[in-house]
């Protein structure tokens, strides 16, 4: 067995044979050319054909993966055409008298080495362009066709370093995974291999060589670890995370699609919790049915100072826009405890899970209340917009927040701004004093949803940040299930939805309990939806029981 | 002849994608476009590779002149060219 370490630049685990990347170098004369004239004629052509096949594959790559990659070969071919390039080139025919593939490699090492020396690493990287456009005119000058796989069956592809354009042309059916000596997680090779979902280990260096060629190797895109030939333990280690891999990639595609419904027949809706706008993909590529939470946190926390109501407005409306109708819940701000922010200068706490924090901070600041709320408002007219306020213990906080709401609501009718009058309000149900007066709460509102987190924290009176708890905080506890039944019960006697948003949602132990205690809704993180949904269309809502809740 | 200043705002600078679209950009003008740096470094806007030997960062102030043609119309057009990309 021979084990090589590098690094996992794109996941996913494969098996196969190790293939060497064919690449025509070393062919270039030096010898002088006999005709300048043929030579420039030459170099024309072998420009116009390189041409031709950038512009062919930036068509591919758009197609293939989106906009960002096709500009790659769109600036290819700008640098085929540049003046400076091109100049450099026909002085090197005119002065050295040499062959069109010799002032080829010229001007790339030329122009190459002037990248390569900058000061900015982004620049470094683009000297490796520069080499794949004077590599791809060289081998039109040669008549070579690169990179075809001569091998019948699939292979791991192995180079010093791959070029991007030379990832794009390879057969992609006949390549399992990219295994090189050189290269970063920001090379091309590296983020076309995640785009196109092939995994991709770099840095191997000359622990990668030749003579591997045609051996049975595994590789983890993950770990970064390439195993030849691996001895037992090894190969059962590799064969049991590729199984796993093939399960869940089975699973996620026969999930996509399909309801949130057990056999026989409760409806689950099965939500995602999102951080920013920019997790709206994920929530998209995962199937999720809208998004259960919405952390408004990440505007704040970003922040110098206090978001204003229209970058607030823009990130809502965006999301709002982007769900296309589904529901999106969205946390009204909720720090202090364990997430701090300078400019709002709170004062130091003893005691911050016990503080000024969240909902308080709110209602205690008015104005801070009032420009989140009006975003929000606003944002309700480009999507389904929900509302929830956190750490709610009492009946007048709900009112109050209410209050609130119902005056930026006649702002906004003054002003004449649109919104959606139905918006729903939602609170969050995790301190234990919510739940106790749930009933009252759940005639004061559209929905409840279950932080799991926090409830366990001020149930079982644990730290959630302290980290040597470890068997006190458990968030199985009865205590914490029974909570859980008393909200929903309240919830549903007062006709309104109740959903969890904390981690335990994405628990696959529990699913059945959430069953029998009545939970409607359950939100997770984009990656958990698929898995969810896989084991509750499994399961029987009716034949649920509640033992967990029992001591 | 007519010059302006901006400010570089993208994170990364004149780098390759945004320097491709500037010379698409510059190529379609009747005017010469060249860009200084503040050494004194400067490079026609027409020339992809010249433009990203300048190195061209997030916070560096870029001169921009315009000569030729219809001068004035072209600065307006590149002026707005560096506030949508850089």
């Amino acid at each position: 067995m021979i084990l090589m370490q590098g690094k996992g630049v794109s996941k996913g685990v494969v098996k196969g044979p190790i293939y060497f990347y064919q690449r025509a170098e070393g062919m270039t004369a030096q010898t002088a050319a006999d005709d300048i004239d043929e030579e420039k004629r030459r170099l024309e052509e072998a420009k116009e054909k390189s041409m031709e096949q950038l512009n062919a594959l930036a068509d591919k790559a758009r197609e293939e993966a989106g906009d960002e990659a096709a500009m790659l070969f769109e600036t290819h071919a700008m640098f085929v055409e540049d003046e400076d390039f091109v100049d450099c080139m026909n002085a090197a025919l005119e002065e050295e008298h040499c062959t069109a593939e010799r002032a080829v490699e010229i001007a790339g090492e030329q122009f190459s080495a002037m990248l390569a020396a900058m000061d900015d690493a982004y620049m470094q990287a683009r000297a490796a362009d520069i080499k794949d456009v004077a590599r791809r005119i060289l081998n039109n000058l040669l008549g070579v066709t690169e990179g075809g796989i001569d091998s019948d069956e699939p292979v791991i592809l192995a180079a010093d370093d791959l070029a991007p354009s030379e990832t794009l042309q390879l057969d992609k059916s006949k390549i399992l995974g990219f295994i090189t000596q050189g290269g970063s997680g920001n090379s091309h090779t590296a983020i076309l291999a995640r785009t196109m979902g092939i995994p991709a280990i770099c840095g191997l260096g000359d622990s990668l060589k030749q003579e591997l060629n045609g051996r049975t190797a595994y590789i983890d895109g993950e770990t970064g670890k390439v195993a030849v030939e691996p001895d037992e333990i090894t190969l059962t280690a590799f064969q049991a995370k590729l199984e796993k891999q093939q399960e869940m990639k089975t699973l996620m595609e026969t999930m996509k699609g399909q309801e949130d419904v057990t056999l026989d027949g409760r409806h689950m809706m099965v939500y995602c919790n999102i951080g920013s706008p920019e997790n709206v993909a994920a929530v998209h590529n995962n199937d999720g049915q809208g998004i259960g939470l919405f952390r408004s946190e990440f505007l704040y926390l970003a922040a110098d100072d206090y978001p204003t109501e229209e970058e607030q407005f823009q990130a809502y409306k965006e999301v709002a826009a982007a769900m296309d109708g589904k529901r999106v819940v969205i946390r009204t701000l909720d720090i202090g405890a364990d997430k701090q922010v300078d400019y709002f200068q709170l004062q130091k706490e003893e005691n911050p899970a016990l503080g000024v924090r969240a909902i308080r901070i709110c209602l205690n600041r008015p104005e801070v209340f009032r420009t989140q709320l009006r975003a929000l408002y606003r944002a309700s007219a480009y999507g389904k917009v929900a509302i929830m306020f956190p750490m709610i213990t009492s009946v007048w906080e709900v009112r109050e927040c209410k209050r609130a709401c119902q005056k930026v609501m006649a702002e906004l009718d003054a002003e004449g701004v649109p919104y959606r009058k139905d918006t729903e309000i939602g609170i969050m149900i995790e301190t234990p004093a919510s739940v106790f007066v749930a009933e009252e709460l759940a005639k004061e509102v559209d929905f409840f949803s279950v932080g799991t987190n926090d409830l366990t924290q001020y149930t079982l009176a644990c730290d959630r940040q302290a980290n040597d708890l470890g068997k006190f905080f458990d968030p199985h506890h009865p205590a914490v299930l029974r909570a859980l039944k008393v909200a929903t019960d309240a919830a549903h006697k007062a006709g309104i939805w109740i959903g969890i948003c904390g981690e335990l949602g994405a628990d696959l132990s529990l699913l059945e309990t959430f069953l029998a205690i009545g939970i409607d809704e359950l939100s997770v993180s984009p990656s958990s939806v698929l898995p969810l949904r896989a084991e509750i269309r499994k399961s029987i809502a009716k034949t649920c029981t509640l033992e967990k809740l029992e001591c | 002849m007519e010059e302006f200043t901006y400010t570089i705002t993208d994170p990364v600078g004149i780098h390759a994608r945004p320097a491709g679209l500037l010379v698409k950009a510059a190529k379609a003008l009747d005017s010469t476009v060249t860009i200084a740096k503040a050494d004194g470094k400067s490079a026609a806007a027409t020339k992809l590779m010249a433009l990203m030997g300048l190195g061209i960062k997030q916070g560096d102030t870029v001169t921009v002149t315009v000569e030729g043609g219809s001068e004035e119309a072209n600065a307006a057009a590149m002026e707005q060219f560096f506030k949508d990309n850089l």
